[in-house]
């Protein structure tokens, strides 16, 4: 263990602190709508841990019924967590240098805020294992944690709405896309995806929006480029 | 601590679905050629992923999000992160209370 090491690990649980301060209240919302429907804090502890996607989650949850809905659970997991094939192709890139153990452990918790940081870090420096294991670990244990606690204080936490906690997750990822605007192309792309997405969502309802708005911002952004920027 | 044996089937099986699509860009990513417009494709990936999980929210709510929205970009451009996210959430609860 290297200073150099330990570094990066607190480099990158630093730069996680914001989103994993912000999962609290999703955490915990996430876990009191489980344990509503039925789920035993250790089932809400396994789920977190195992499956470690909000959107996917609170998704499952939504669909959960008993008997357990086994494949109709599986293939909306699928749909939404798709954009991480997205996220895992664009990140490799940064990753390369890795050992396959540090990759298959490291994108086994990739999220969308730690995969958003690892990405901003990989632009202005080498992306390092120390770093990414370190945030990865941390968000991880940091989701588990609150979303359990959610199932065990389950109802007393009341409507998430009266507080804003349901928008604390809608204000991150505003948060997150400011960072990664780069100009007026960064715009087009922000703006096909956002308005591509809410119409989708209103024709064809969940999960269908997420991998429709994704498309639309990445087509977009590939007509934008500028025609000196296309391989001869 | 009771876990049902259903609950682990589907818990097993839609964490088996989320790994394959966190590891399939480690298996896909040495057989493209990242140049010119697909460099500026990939490049957009995160700003568009981001975007479309939260249009619902933003466009498809109410206009007290919209607005909180709008406050909260404005926000992210001159504040932190963590201080991005307690302006949008008191401009959605100043908001949907002026919404009624």
């Amino acid at each position: 263990m290297t200073r150099d090491l330990r570094r990066d690990a607190l480099d990158g649980i630093r730069d996680i602190l914001p989103p994993a301060i912000a999962a609290i209240p999703i955490g915990l919302l996430c876990g009191a709508l489980g344990a509503a429907k039925g789920l035993s804090p250790a089932e809400m502890a396994l789920m977190c841990g195992l499956v470690f996607a909000g959107g996917a989650q609170f998704a499952a949850i939504d669909l959960w019924s008993w008997p357990v809905p086994v494949a109709t659970l599986v293939v909306s997991t699928l749909l939404i967590n798709s954009r991480h094939i997205l996220m895992s192709l664009s990140l490799a890139r940064r990753t390369g240098h890795f050992t396959w153990a540090q990759r298959l452990l490291g994108y086994a918790v990739l999220a969308d805020e730690n995969w958003a940081m690892a990405e901003r870090r990989a632009a202005g420096r080498d992306l390092t294992p120390a770093y990414f294991l370190g945030m990865g670990a941390f968000f991880w244990l940091n989701w588990v944690v609150w979303g359990t606690l959610g199932a065990v204080v389950g109802a007393a936490i009341g409507d998430p709405a009266r507080i804003g906690a349901d928008f604390a997750f809608t204000a991150l990822f505003i948060g997150l896309v400011v960072g990664f605007w780069r100009g007026h192309r960064s715009t087009f792309t922000i703006a096909a995806s956002l308005v591509t997405a809410a119409l989708v969502y209103h024709l064809a309802g969940p999960p269908w929006h997420v991998a429709a708005g994704a498309l639309a911002g990445i087509a977009a952004a590939w007509l934008a480029a500028e025609p000196e920027e296309v391989p001869a | 601590m009771r876990i049902d044996p259903t609950v682990l089937a589907a818990v097993l099986g839609m964490a088996a679905v989320t790994y394959l699509t966190r590891i399939s860009g480690l298996f896909l990513a040495g057989r493209l050629r990242l140049q010119g417009r697909m460099k500026a494709a990939f490049d957009a990936a995160p700003p568009a992923v981001l975007t479309a999980v939260i249009a619902p929210m933003v466009l498809a709510t109410g206009w007290p999000e919209t607005l909180a929205a709008m406050v909260t970009a404005l926000a992210a451009t001159r504040l932190p992160l963590l201080a991005t996210i307690l302006v949008g959430v008191v401009a959605v609860v100043a908001l949907r209370a002026i919404a009624g």
